[in-house]
């Protein structure tokens, strides 16, 4: 338990704090037995205010259900959520909502198609009772649909009239209307073209700086999660494998499968990515229902020995604020 | 210079919907020499994956071809009949889709699918054809080929199907595959896997490649020329090397200004390409990019721009390269 204690001492300004969360979904097999996917898996971690956790991982590895977990929209098996000095996790969620809020991965999917755009930044409104009255709640539409670079006159159209970027627009202004301090951003732009990625990417950035807003991003592509984050986690398997800031992350990763990862990412530059050595990693990423013994990573990992088949290794501090979970370092870093 | 081995030249088409007609593909010309691993770049609609069907002939109603030609390996594929155009699909072209998940039968299993292609087009027997298709499991990195072949698609992970699916397009060694956005399904560290197993074939069978996507940092991997293309035109062609170190069209620089990059030391602000994607249905007049353009002139908003030839092999449609329009657009805002 020394990980929890660390983990408890750097946060004096946390904002969410997530302490051995497992989130396991059971799965019917046979009349009698019950099998669970972990797919979430003693994860601890914690977020500052006003800072961006990435997290990054392929997908089944359990970063959206991370993401669902801590705004209990899953409500965990195991583990704590601690919000603002509170624990949150087995509270009543209303008063919380209010604070914490969620953009989702698809634009076309989370927008429901038979209400305007207003009515959907305002239904948020309505719920927290945050306005008094009718020209109140115009009002702050109209600002959320401004702040997200929309206009006035798009609150009375429908969500298919409009192209996939704005409608994530939408689903941010939605998010914002509540005025919360907390947004888990889940895969908020890989359903958008690249032209389009670049906006988004952006618009969080500048809200971020205005509002004074912390968030969870989660998404596949590590080149935009670098971009964005203040510090990295890197998932496998529900369980973190590595935790770090994000510059260190990308350029001093140590564990085998961040190192694999994080090489197999396409570099738009031809002649860098000629010079570029690539780790190849071999097979598929296991079954979360049976997931191997030990190190979950040891069917593709190089350094594999016998004590990560017996023993799990644990996050641990290798230097500041880096956090690696790994039985093979010396192995791994006598090798690059 | 060598014939090409496709030669797209002029290429129109359009879909006849009811809300009105989508020109899909306007005025495209690509061509491509034996050898070459070609991309094919651009956002949603921008035509690329039109492209790619119509060197398959499988344009569909209501889409029609409505000028152009397309020559492959001796072909005129848009004369071909559809009976024609079987012995070749899958023969000396074929294809590999997006989503290896619906691209597969679900009710045939592995090794039915690969045979299949190999019945049609040899006159290999019957144990022929099953050690071809052992053999060509080997190929793509599948394990215990024998086992897999006796499988469904459903028991196998995306990777597998989509090697699968390279699987039955190598079957006949055709010249060129086309891969539709072969890894936009799979998770970056199976991508890799991928894009690695389509050079090593690649150079083991000596096939020609065109790869289309959206991925920047793909084409830099693989292509040795690429093609940008923006609401169903080609806007730049080059070299890998011209396109991504002297870019000279304002979509292409606005592309690769737009994506973060992993190896940057600094944080940079991301420059977004401004506006959103053009509507197909109500193309605007001119060149399709200038209403988002920072660059835009008078002349881009009324002509489609023509080509400017900057080297042998790199060309772009845009009016800041021609110098003729240029100085008149300086001379009236003087």
């Amino acid at each position: 338990m020394n990980r929890v204690k660390d983990m408890n001492k750097k946060p004096q300004n946390a904002l969410i704090e997530v302490q051995n969360l497992k989130q396991y979904f059971p799965v019917r097999s046979g009349l009698f037995s019950k099998k669970y996917v972990k797919a979430v898996d003693d994860v601890s971690f914690h977020i500052q205010r006003g800072e961006t956790l990435g997290l990054v991982g392929e997908s089944g590895c359990g970063k959206t259900t991370t993401g669902r977990s801590v705004l209990r929209l899953y409500e965990p098996t195991d583990g704590k959520i601690i919000y603002n000095g509170t624990d949150i996790t087995k509270v009543d969620m209303k008063p919380y909502r209010q604070k914490m809020q969620i953009v989702f991965q698809d634009p076309y999917a989370s927008l429901d198609p038979r209400m305007t755009v207003g009515d959907i930044v305002g239904e948020p409104i309505d719920i927290n009772k945050l306005a008094g009255s009718k020209k109140e709640r115009n009002d702050i539409i109209m600002e959320m649909l401004q702040r997200v670079g929309l206009s006035s006159e798009h609150a009375n159209r429908y969500p298919h009239e409009f192209s996939g970027g704005q409608r994530q627009r939408i689903g941010i202004a939605r998010a914002l209307a509540v005025n919360p301090e907390f947004i888990v951003c889940d895969e908020p732009i890989s359903a958008l073209d690249v032209s389009i990625q670049a906006q988004i990417v952006n618009m969080f950035e500048d809200l971020q700086e205005k509002m004074g807003l912390t968030y969870l991003f989660i998404a596949h592509d590590i080149s935009v999660v670098k971009h964005i984050s203040n510090r990295i986690g890197v998932m496998y398997l529900g369980k973190l494998v590595e935790l770090a800031d994000s510059h260190e992350l990308v350029f001093h990763n140590v564990h085998p499968y961040t190192r694999s990862l994080i090489s197999a990412v396409p570099i738009p530059d031809p002649a860098s990515s000629r010079k570029r050595k690539r780790i190849i990693l071999d097979g598929d990423v296991p079954s979360p229902l049976n997931p191997p013994s030990g190190c979950r990573f040891r069917t593709r990992c190089p350094y594999a020995t016998e004590r990560c088949k017996t023993e799990e290794p644990k996050l641990t501090e290798i230097s500041n604020g880096h956090y690696v979970a790994c039985h093979n370092l010396d192995k791994v870093t006598a090798n690059s | 210079m060598k014939k090409p081995l496709l030669d797209i030249k002029n290429l129109r088409l359009s879909f006849f919907t009811p809300a009105g007609e989508v020109k899909a593909l306007n005025d495209v010309s690509i061509s491509m020499q034996e050898g070459d691993v070609l991309g094919i770049v651009g956002e949603s609609g921008s035509g690329k994956s039109v492209t790619a069907s119509s060197i398959m002939g499988l344009i569909a109603h209501p889409g029609k071809i409505t000028g152009g030609t397309i020559d492959f390996n001796g072909h005129r594929i848009n004369e071909m009949t559809e009976k024609e155009m079987r012995k070749i699909r899958g023969k000396e072209v074929s294809m590999i889709f997006q989503d290896p998940m619906t691209s597969l039968n679900p009710v045939y299993t592995i090794g039915n699918q690969i045979q299949e292609v190999i019945n049609l087009h040899t006159d290999l027997n019957k144990k022929m054809a099953y050690e071809r298709s052992v053999e060509l499991l080997e190929l793509v990195g599948i394990n215990e080929p024998e086992k897999r072949l006796k499988q469904y698609p459903h028991e196998l992970s995306g990777g597998m199907r989509q090697r699968v699916m390279i699987a039955i397009a190598l079957a006949c060694e055709p010249k060129l595959l086309i891969a539709d956005e072969p890894t936009t399904a799979l998770d970056v560290t199976i991508q890799a896997q991928i894009l690695e197993l389509m050079m090593e074939l690649k150079n083991k069978v000596n096939m020609s490649i065109i790869m289309i996507t959206h991925d920047l940092g793909i084409v830099a991997n693989m292509c040795n020329r690429i093609v940008v293309m923006y609401a169903g035109k080609v806007v730049e062609e080059g070299t890998a090397d011209e396109i991504f170190y002297n870019p000279r069209h304002e979509y292409t620089k606005g592309l690769l200004r737009s994506i973060p990059k992993i190896d940057s030391e600094r944080h940079e602000k991301l420059i977004p390409i401004d506006g959103t994607p053009v509507d197909m249905l109500n193309p605007p007049a001119g060149c399709p990019f200038a209403p988002r353009c920072g660059k835009c002139m008078k002349i881009c908003l009324k002509e489609m721009p023509v080509y400017t030839q900057l080297s042998d092999t790199h060309k772009s449609a845009c009016w800041l390269m021609q110098k003729e329009a240029f100085e008149q657009e300086r001379r009236a805002v003087k």
